[in-house]
């Protein structure tokens, strides 16, 4: 268990800077998940505090002991990679023992342990196996057994999962929760799938082209994210985001789309908001809160009259597509609602989820949901 | 259909005459080191001796002429290890390190493409300075030097080959960089490091123009005690033969063994997995 602290980060290949001053704060036993679309750094943020990669300004801390050049060997940590790099020549039993033999712990020892870390991931029966006899989800148990056998401070997991089929995806996600659970170790865990990054964190690190976006709980950022980008990023289907202008009209505020379609704020946004009043803004709702408009409206809810575009079951609900002034916004319906394209919706916009942001630098300034 | 039927046999037929043709030398060659001196030269030719016998060859280790293929096994031995040692630490250093950027590995292999016998009069007269001449470690260094090129080359391209991860999950878990090497490394590439060493053991082996101007008479290498069996006024085929048939087997015998090996690491660069 170890406590890791970054100091304004900046590493940089060649002309491009890959991380541009980042700071984190990882707590002890805390399953911190640093997410973001491709490039954006967060493979490379791993590497730095792995000792993998060099780095050319800040400082990294693991329990208050700066390690910025100190060997990744005596960081203490452990790091599972995507492609398993697991040795084509050594069988299951000697993989995981690799590490502890490297580090010459005593063999009786290396052996009571890995039999321990093997039993514990299920694979005890495939220890005589070599690599390439393994199906893909195996080879993922063994390369974390490699990680657990050692007992480090602090594991880091680079996109464990991507060479994974869906299925066996759900399956190890699972496995990796558990084990988190079980071994109560602090662990950095990389993916730009954000599921993954939603179902597994503690605290979610979102980072968008060398910087962090924001920090926090995973329905912390759902809810109430910090920024377009991070609004966008999470959450499927997207975030619905539509341009327009906030209209004052006595203590309410208005949200009016392009052709005039006016949605009514609810009125603990309004104090937040009536600054931009008059002002272009983005209103950014959840397809989730935008559904077909049944039975009696609640306080914060909107109706609006809009035709369907595209219907696309999931099987536990129906996403539409339907068109609102000049954008296209995606509803959530009953997953057996008859519905087709070209026909009528009522859409029911509930206000109480909505999220503003000023169009300008992309930043939210309300949110419907209170902290 | 009588086409198709005669096909085989015929492919059968030109593919063992083709066999006799490049095989024929060879088995003349071990055939006359069995041969009496009178069989030899005997018209019409001999075409298999009647008996076996070994004279020529006892006359070989009886004179101590033998000796210059141990002399060649110490040699191609020892040089071969130490190119091979040397070769892949700095084709490690140029393919993980970038050492000496894009051009240090054309740059070197360049040095393979230079004819030997260009060099061999300023390195004749640097080996004289240094009292190096008819040495076996003058040799060996010459020949070490000589096969670096090429096994760095070589060892470049496997190592390339070897997934980055690999290495880097050792770094974490608690090697070194030489126990990297030595536990990731070579094991990854030892078919390519087999392949390149029975190559690099070969050119030492096969070596006549560095023996033959660095040699004088303590460490004659098999290739040029051949050549002192041509003389001025007659050639002794008998010696010539045995001679040649002592430097062939032991060659033979590596790359029989090795073959397994050889064939894996040499297309080992070609495809993945």
């Amino acid at each position: 268990m170890a406590e890791l602290m970054i100091r304004g980060l900046h590493k940089r290949f060649g002309p491009v800077e890959v991380l541009r001053g980042v700071n984190l704060q990882v707590s002890s036993g805390e399953f911190t998940v640093l997410v973001g679309p491709s490039g954006c750094g967060k493979s490379t943020l791993l590497r730095t505090i792995a000792g993998l990669e060099d780095i050319e300004k800040g400082t990294i801390e693991i329990d208050g002991k700066l390690v910025n050049d100190v060997r990744p060997r005596d960081r203490d940590i452990a790091m599972v990679f995507q492609n398993y790099a697991l040795y084509p020549y050594m069988n299951v039993r000697d993989n995981i023992a690799f590490g502890l033999r490297a580090r010459r712990t005593p063999e009786a020892e290396t052996l009571r342990r890995v039999n321990a870390a093997a039993e514990l991931l299920g694979i005890a029966g495939l220890l005589e196996r070599f690599p390439r006899h393994l199906s893909g989800g195996q080879r993922q148990r063994v390369a974390i057994g490699r990680a657990i056998v050692r007992n480090p401070r602090l594991f880091l997991f680079d996109e464990p999962l991507s060479n994974l089929d869906a299925q066996l995806r759900d399956e190890m996600r699972s496995e990796i929760k558990r084990l988190h659970q079980e071994l109560a170790a602090t662990m950095i865990y990389v993916t730009h799938d954000q599921i993954e990054a939603m179902t597994l964190a503690d605290r979610i690190v979102l980072m968008n082209s060398g910087q962090v976006e924001q920090v926090g709980a995973p329905l912390e950022l759902y809810d109430r994210p910090a920024t377009q980008f991070v609004a966008g990023f999470l959450g499927s289907p997207k975030i619905n985001l539509l341009p327009g202008r906030l209209v004052a009209n006595g203590s309410r505020l208005h949200f009016e789309a392009g052709d005039g379609t006016s949605l009514m704020l609810p009125s603990h946004m309004a104090a937040a908001a009536h600054s931009y009043s008059d002002r272009p803004v983005t209103l950014a709702i959840r397809p989730q809160h935008v559904t077909e408009a049944l039975g009696i409206a609640g306080p914060d809810d909107v109706r609006l009259r809009s035709s369907i575009e595209l219907v696309q079951p999931t099987g536990s609900r129906t996403y539409v597509t339907a068109r609102l002034a000049d954008s296209r916004v995606v509803a959530e319906a009953d997953a057996h609602a008859v519905l087709r394209p070209g026909a009528a919706i009522d859409l029911a916009f509930d206000m109480s989820h909505a999220i503003l942001i000023d169009p300008e630098n992309g930043r939210v300034f309300a949110c419907g949901i209170a902290g | 259909m009588i086409a198709r039927r005669l096909a085989l046999p015929l492919r059968y037929a030109a593919v063992i005459a083709l066999t006799l043709f490049f095989i024929f030398p060879v088995y003349w060659l071990f055939i006359i080191s069995f041969k009496t001196p009178e069989e030899i030269f005997h018209y019409p030719p001999v075409w298999y001796p009647k008996s076996i016998q070994f004279a020529n060859y006892h006359v070989l280790f009886k004179d101590g002429d033998a000796f210059t293929v141990w002399n060649s096994l110490v040699l191609a031995s020892i040089s071969t290890f130490l190119a091979m040692m040397l070769g892949t630490m700095c084709a490690y250093s140029l393919a993980r390190f970038k050492t000496g950027g894009e051009n240090l590995a054309v740059w070197i292999i360049s040095q393979r493409l230079m004819p030997p016998i260009a060099i061999i009069f300023p390195i004749f007269l640097l080996y004289v300075w240094l009292a190096w001449v008819d040495t076996y470690h003058g040799l060996i260094i010459l020949y070490t030097a000589f096969s670096l090129p090429y096994v760095i080359w070589m060892m470049r391209g496997y190592i390339e080959e070897v997934p980055l991860e690999l290495e880097e999950s050792a770094l974490v878990d608690g090697c070194t960089r030489w126990e990297v090497l030595w536990k990731v490394v070579f094991p990854m590439v030892r078919t390519g490091l087999f392949a390149t060493a029975v190559f690099t053991f070969v050119f030492a082996w096969n070596d006549f123009i560095f023996a033959l101007v660095l040699t004088r008479t303590e460490v004659t290498t098999y290739t040029v005690q051949v050549t002192h069996y041509f003389g001025g006024q007659s050639n002794f085929w008998a010696k010539i033969a045995a001679m040649s048939v002592l430097g062939t087997v032991p060659i033979f015998v590596v790359v029989a063994t090795m073959q397994r090996f050889l064939v894996r690491g040499i297309s080992m660069g070609a495809v993945k997995g």
